[in-house]
């Protein structure tokens, strides 16, 4: 060891500096477990698409001459994308938070954008591996049609981004598991299931098909839909612009939170 | 430039009873180099004040920097000159050791720094456990991967908050060799612990902390001459006549008495004659920090603060 270059740590010192490894690290983390935090979901997913499919195939009319099956799988494939991505930010933070290793987070130089930019972006990933995992097991069971690459990426995207924030607000907020089970299972997972996963909007009586374009994660799966069938129950740009919207703000509480170090830094 | 710098710092918390002041009011400088002892009982505010120095608590007032640089405004800048191994024992199940120290060094933005994990691994006695998985460490190895992970990015600055609780005798010894020898190289180590005889053997100089506020601070040296500097240690079958029993410190049957002066030693025997006290094993012997330390906390001595 030398002295001169223990005074003088080279080191990046940008505002994105870590960012790299903290990602790496997220990813890393479900990837060790990935047959819980991928193949399982994935699983789940091809259940609904057997059972409902198997079902309900020829009985609802959902667009036009598209099979109820066909156009079950991207409901099913931003369903699996959205839960997983709330799940991954907001389950990583909890258990550090709660086993305390989140101290090693807290020491490091780390700027909110870059915690912001790693958590978010590993439950991007996240999401987008189960997603695609889920569209390569449903595909088998009924045909598929893309009829615009760009609106699946964005809504992928975009989707993912907003539940992985999502996930951050509520892993900083929680200090118990139950909270995070509570938040997913009274929030997140009712406004998915009242999305138009399971059906198109349009098939609801008028009221609760007023209260379902309330809800921003409607949007994200019309317009990841629309990218597959060319057709959705609202125009893709008014999805976008709710998206884009809804990201916005989730974003800008998501990273006040981080900065003031909201829970997390007494 | 001091290595750590506490400027009147202050910390409140709201609790449910009223406001709870941790902190009140603390001032002293570390200089670049020292090996720093920080003491106080439980709830002293010994882990708040490290815990604002590190980043994991905002003061309520004052300020602290490291090297110059300020733990708030200029925190990225602070923390990267700042190694801290945190008192509990946390660890990050998913990762082996290489992992999490690749990954912590990361953090700080140094990147292919494995040449100098190697040599920490190979110092602090890690170096067969590289690739095991944190979950099988024993508690004593999972310390000294904190070590590891505190030192990873090579801060000049060491934080030590009480690293040797509960941790076997052979491991306090590789520790204290390891963190003795970087504080010989350069390294500034702020070091907390319950350990009186550590902080005696290590430190050049110590803030005693009580309730908050800064009660001693001084070279360890002149801490322990300035306070009454013999104790008598005796063992007695019967209760101490109760002139004594106000200052002494019993534990079983050993007994343990200050003295200043010679004089004073003679008068207590004295009273132990003439109260039929007939001890054994007496030794006379310089007091320890602990006398110090336990006098300081009773405020039988004035508080000193050396500027």
């Amino acid at each position: 060891m030398n002295v001169a270059a223990l005074r003088e740590p080279r080191a990046d010192t940008g505002v994105l500096a870590g960012t790299r490894t903290l990602l790496y690290k997220e990813v890393l983390r479900f990837w060790k477990v990935s047959f819980q935090t991928v193949a399982a979901p994935v699983l789940t997913a091809m259940l609904y698409l057997l059972i409902f499919g198997h079902v309900l195939e020829g009985r609802v009319k959902v667009f036009g001459t598209i099979g109820y099956t066909s156009f079950l799988v991207p409901g099913l494939v931003m369903m699996s994308v959205l839960q997983n991505a709330f799940a991954n930010s907001s389950s990583s933070l909890i258990q550090s938070k709660i086993t305390g290793n989140l101290v090693f987070l807290l020491v490091a130089p780390l700027s909110h954008w870059a915690w912001f930019v790693a958590y978010v972006g590993a439950s991007v990933v996240r999401g987008a591996a189960v997603g695609a995992g889920v569209l390569l097991v449903t595909v088998w069971f009924a045909p598929l049609h893309v009829d615009n690459i760009v609106w699946i990426a964005f809504f992928t995207i975009a989707g993912a981004a907003l539940m992985g924030a999502l996930g951050l607000v509520a892993g900083l907020w929680a200090e118990k598991f139950d909270q995070i089970a509570a938040f997913q299972n009274f929030i997140i997972m009712p406004m998915t299931f009242l999305s138009g996963v399971f059906y198109s909007v349009k098939s609801l009586p008028p009221v609760w098909y007023e209260v379902s374009h309330l809800n921003p994660f409607f949007y994200i799966i019309d317009g990841f839909r629309h990218g597959f069938f060319g057709t959705s129950d609202v125009s893709p740009w008014t999805s976008f612009v709710v998206v884009l919207a809804s990201l916005g703000v989730v974003c800008a509480v998501c990273l006040h939170l981080l900065r003031i170090g909201y829970k997390i830094r007494h | 430039m001091p290595a750590v710098s506490f400027v009147d710092v202050a910390k409140t918390y709201a609790s449910p009873r009223g406001d709870v002041r941790a902190l009140d009011h603390v001032t002293f400088d570390i200089a670049e180099g020292e090996f720093f002892g920080l003491l106080g009982p439980n709830g002293a505010g010994k882990t708040t004040l490290i815990s604002i120095l590190a980043g994991l608590a905002r003061a309520t007032a004052g300020s602290v920097s490291v090297l110059g640089h300020d733990v708030q405004s200029d925190y990225a800048a602070a923390r990267r000159r700042l190694g801290v191994v945190p008192q509990e024992l946390v660890f990050d199940p998913f990762f082996t050791v290489r992992e999490a120290l690749r990954i912590q060094s990361g953090y700080f933005g140094v990147h292919g720094n494995d040449a100098w994990i190697d040599e920490l691994l190979a110092n602090l006695g890690l170096a067969d456990k590289a690739q095991a998985n944190m979950r099988q460490l024993s508690g004593g190895m999972k310390r000294r991967v904190l070590v590891a992970q505190a030192l990873v990015h090579r801060p000049p600055v060491i934080v030590l908050d009480e690293p040797t609780a509960g941790v076997d005798v052979e491991l306090r010894q590789t520790l204290w060799q390891f963190v003795a020898r970087l504080n010989r190289e350069g390294h500034t180590v702020l070091l907390t612990t319950h350990y009186l005889e550590e902080a005696e053997a290590l430190c050049g100089r110590i803030a005693m902390l009580k309730l908050g506020r800064v009660v001693a601070l001084d070279r360890t040296s002149a801490l322990l001459a300035g306070t009454a500097s013999t104790m008598l240690r005796f063992k007695l079958d019967k209760p101490l006549p109760p002139q004594l029993a106000a200052n002494a410190r019993v534990t079983g049957r050993i007994v343990q008495i200050t003295a200043h002066d010679a004089r004073e030693v003679e008068s207590i025997l004295g009273v132990l004659h003439a109260a039929g006290c007939a001890p054994e094993d007496l030794e006379i012997g310089r007091a320890d920090l602990e006398d110090v330390f336990l006098e300081i906390m009773r405020g039988e001595t004035p508080a000193r603060v050396a500027a």
